[in-house]
């Protein structure tokens, strides 16, 4: 498979959303990922469930000095304030909570990872504030509190007129824009996470020998390998003999 | 300060500037026949199985981003290409509105670090297309010519395929391939139903071992990180490290390569290089220069070797350098499967790639009947349970409800609803890629940039490229069947098929990363830079052994024929070094 397929099939769940960022392609979030965060704060910000050592030649994940020096730089910025994380942590586990499966976006570090990813791409960083400001204003408006300080009912009865896109009253609709925005974010920061890939259920990455689709999914999906070819596959014990074709 | 440019004291019997496919075939070959080599790359050292540059089996959570791609990794944060389509400090220039894109790797092995490792050979066809059509030029050689290198650089590197005996898909020397994922066994019925050919993929990965210094795969599908027991192919670690081996070579990286040095005879001497350590320019001397810097790369240097007796730039008497540039048409599609919803999981990474491709299927048909467009194109096709990671998730509102039975249920959402939704649809996409030829224009060109230097102060290229209609139309066939196996198999593509507004999906010229052509090979010395064996026609110590010489490229990816004619190259270089004719 061409290597940006292979990205985008990764990312199987990203197509055709309207702002998706593929990597397929020049695309312009890609090239305007130049700058990084606009405010300076103390410490770092460091993602729980992250794994990249700071301490380490290549941080861990086989960076180049360049690449080090940039991740450096994003994490000894702060980008959101307190009011701002505490916002995205309740609106993260209403969009994520926890289940019979897994955790809530808080459990799997999904606030720190929108705080660094903001940084990052910084085209994030105004329609998530001016987002959360919207939010805190329709609070207001209609409960005179902010968002983090309504009760759990008040706070659904927002999300419910922001959550569905295709159902949208006309007066909703950039907040329907910033909670599909919040969303991808929130979704995806809890699916690459180690709770989130377990939840899913993607069990590869490690060695293995790969000898076909399991027998009782062949069944299941009523598919059969072409008698053709059962004898050129691979065969799992001769792996390691040196091929010859003379 | 004063700037002096420094002589390496060593001379050399070859240097090769590039160590991407070419550049490390030519190494090999040569450093085997004794030669004294000098290798030459832009880039840093890499070694996928050093652990500070490793990615192979990081999870996306070992990665801030998630595995998102940045501005140093085009591709992801764990994709070995360390470059882009953009490099700091070292642009290219588009003209008259036209549009082309660049993408660069710079490092040891080049741009073979990360590929796709699709290796398909041209077919007799393909070197004699204007036969066929009527339209380009023909090869000055011939699939017999290129076969017995095509063998060898399978038994050398390893491939894994079977024989099919399919007119202009030629077959080789296969390693076994691997059984097909569930979506591939869709995708196989429903092409089936259309009559559309799908066979087991082509790849360069060792499904079994072909020597003891290389691993067998053991199937992470990434590929495109580069394999740290060197199961995939990589010029840096299956070629350019063995030559290493033989004290012939000596390797230097962070060089950044000027110009090629010529004598009063016309004759090249050596090149001239920036060391991007200490940024002083030095000078490597020796007997022949083998440009493998990639084609762009390659006519660039050509071009900005001017001098008395090259006054248009070195090779160049037929003002050919440049012109001809062509890279493979690309357009994609996915769809969502609802069959494929609610899977059992299972590990299916299976090798970094496809395990079943497309050949072109309608040579016959383009003859016969007025479709437009004459030369083919390939489909290439993903999907299954990858490992999450940024963009995961994403857009869950235009997928949700699909394939759903409630029709209450509306799109977006959030809760435990939108946790189940994102487990039900995981692993039911699956997606298509048509990589065609196209009809390479003399009309399409690199050349130098007259305002503009990088960071070293070389001259940068400036592109000129437009489609054609052919191509245009051929992007529009691949979306009619693109739609067509999509519903076969009872998908439901996402988005609206692409039409006219955006010449039907086709990408824009330099995005498939197949750019040829270059410095084209011909017997003509006016109509042609090189001649059959890869030599410049107006420098016989001068050679071109990257994708450059290709007069056209089929729509088969470009490697397996950029390795096989530099391993001829170099064959001939070695034989007409004995003869004492260069
Ligand atoms: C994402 C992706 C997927 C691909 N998939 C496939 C595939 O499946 N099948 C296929 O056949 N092809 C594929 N390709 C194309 C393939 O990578 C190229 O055809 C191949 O790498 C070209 O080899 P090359 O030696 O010409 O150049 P490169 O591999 O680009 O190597 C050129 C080297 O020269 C160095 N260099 C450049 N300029 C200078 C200079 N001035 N001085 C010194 N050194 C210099 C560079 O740093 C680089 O290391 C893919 C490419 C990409 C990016
Ligand atoms: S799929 Fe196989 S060859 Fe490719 S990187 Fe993984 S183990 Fe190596």
């Amino acid at each position: 498979m061409d290597r940006r397929e292979t990205i985008k099939a990764l990312m199987a769940g990203s197509v055709a959303s309207s702002f998706v960022i593929t990597s397929c392609g020049p695309d312009e979030s890609t090239m305007k990922n130049a700058k990084v965060g606009t405010e300076n704060g103390e410490g770092f910000s460091t993602i729980e469930t992250g794994a990249f050592d700071l301490d380490k030649e290549g941080h861990g994940y086989g960076r180049t000095p360049e690449e080090e020096a940039y991740d450096v730089k994003l994490l000894s910025d702060t980008f959101f304030n307190e009011h701002e994380m505490a916002t995205i942590a309740i609106l993260a586990d209403i969009i994520i909570p926890a289940d019979d499966v897994s955790g809530s976006a808080t459990d799997a570090g999904v606030p720190e990872f929108i705080e660094f990813i903001v940084k990052d791409m910084p085209y994030h960083q105004i329609p998530v504030r001016g987002g959360l400001m919207w939010l805190d204003h329709e609070s207001n408006k209609r409960f005179n509190k902010v968002f983090k300080d309504l009760s759990d009912q008040q706070r659904i009865d927002i999300v419910d007129d922001i959550a569905y896109p295709k159902d949208v009253k006309p007066e909703f609709t950039q907040g329907t824009k910033f909670f599909s925005h919040i969303r991808n974010l929130v979704a995806t920061g809890f699916f690459s996470s180690k709770m989130g890939i377990e939840d899913i259920g993607y069990v590869g990455n490690t060695p293995n020998v790969w000898d076909g689709v399991p027998e009782d999914v062949l069944k299941k999906h009523n598919k059969s390998y072409d008698e053709k070819y059962m004898d050129q596959y691979i065969k799992p014990d001769q792996r390691n003999e040196i091929a010859s074709w003379d | 300060m004063s700037f002096q440019i420094k002589e390496q004291s060593k001379k050399y019997d070859v240097c090769i500037v590039g160590s991407g496919a070419g550049g490390g075939m030519a190494a090999k070959i040569l450093s085997e026949a004794g030669l004294k080599i000098a290798l030459l790359e832009a880039g840093p050292d890499f070694d996928p199985a050093n652990p500070d540059q490793m990615t192979q089996l990081k999870w996306s959570y070992e990665s801030p981003r998630r595995g998102a791609s940045t501005k140093y990794r085009n591709f992801g944060d764990f994709d070995m290409a360390y470059g882009g389509w953009q490099l700091e400090g070292e642009p290219y220039t588009t003209k008259d509105g036209t549009k082309f894109n660049w993408f660069r790797s710079r490092m040891l092995g080049g741009r073979t670090n990360h590929w796709g490792r699709i290796s398909l050979r041209f077919g007799e066809l393909d070197f004699k297309r204007k036969d066929f059509d009527g339209k380009g030029d023909n090869w000055p050689i011939s699939y017999n010519d290129i076969a017995p290198y095509y063998d060898r650089v399978d038994k050398l590197i390893g491939v894994f395929g079977t024989k099919e005996g399919i007119f202009n898909e030629p077959d080789g020397y296969f390693l076994p391939p691997p059984k097909p994922r569930l979506h591939e066994l869709y995708l196989k019925d429903a092409t089936g139903k259309s009559k559309i050919p799908m066979i087991p993929s082509r790849l360069s990965i060792l499904t079994q071992k072909v020597n003891d210094k290389r691993g067998a795969c053991f199937f992470c599908s990434q590929c495109n990180r580069s394999c740290s027991v060197y199961g995939d192919f990589s010029s840096s670690s299956v070629l350019v490290k063995p030559s290493l081996e033989s004290n012939n070579v000596d390797l230097y990286v962070n060089a950044m390569v000027r110009e090629v040095l010529t004598d009063n005879n016309g004759l090249a001497t050596g090149v001239s290089y920036i060391d991007k350590t200490d940024l002083q320019e030095y000078q490597v001397k020796a007997k022949v220069v083998v440009l493998a810097a990639s084609a762009a790369s390659s006519a660039r240097i050509l071009l900005n070797s001017k001098s008395a007796s090259h006054p248009n730039g070195l090779a160049n008497s037929s003002d050919h350098v440049g012109h001809y540039i062509h890279d493979s048409t690309g357009a994609g599609r996915s769809a969502i499967v609802p069959a494929l919803m609610d899977r059992k999981r299972y590990n299916e990474d299976g090798v970094g790639g496809m395990h079943m491709y497309t050949p072109w299927w309608l040579n016959d048909e383009v003859k016969k009947k007025d479709m437009g467009f004459t030369r083919g194109y390939h489909i290439e096709y993903w999907g299954g349970m990858g490992m999450p990671s940024y963009g995961f998730g994403f857009g869950v509102e235009n997928y949700n409800t699909m394939a759903s039975d409630d029709s209450s249920k509306k799109a977006g959402g959030y809760g435990a609803g939108l946790k189940e939704d994102i487990r039900r649809y995981y692993g039911a996409t699956v997606g298509f890629a048509g990589r065609g030829e196209s009809v390479p224009q003399w009309s399409n060109y690199c050349e130098i940039d007259s305002d503009v230097v990088d960071k070293y102060g070389i001259p940068v290229l400036k592109f000129h490229y437009k489609w054609t209609d052919d191509e245009v139309n051929q992007a529009k066939h691949m979306a009619d069947t693109f739609d067509e196996i999509i519903h076969n198999m009872g998908g439901i593509p996402t988005g609206p098929k692409p039409g006219p507004e955006s010449n039907y999906g086709l990408k824009a010229p330099g995005e498939i990363i197949h750019e040829v052509g270059t410095t084209r090979m011909g017997n003509d010395k006016n109509t042609s830079v090189v001649n059959k064996y890869n030599q410049a026609h107006d420098v016989k110590n001068l050679f071109v052994m990257d994708g450059g010489p290709f007069v056209s490229q089929a729509d088969k990816n470009p490697t397996w024929t950029i390795l096989a004619l530099a391993w001829r190259a170099s064959d001939y270089l070695v034989d007409e070094l004995k003869k004492m004719n260069i």
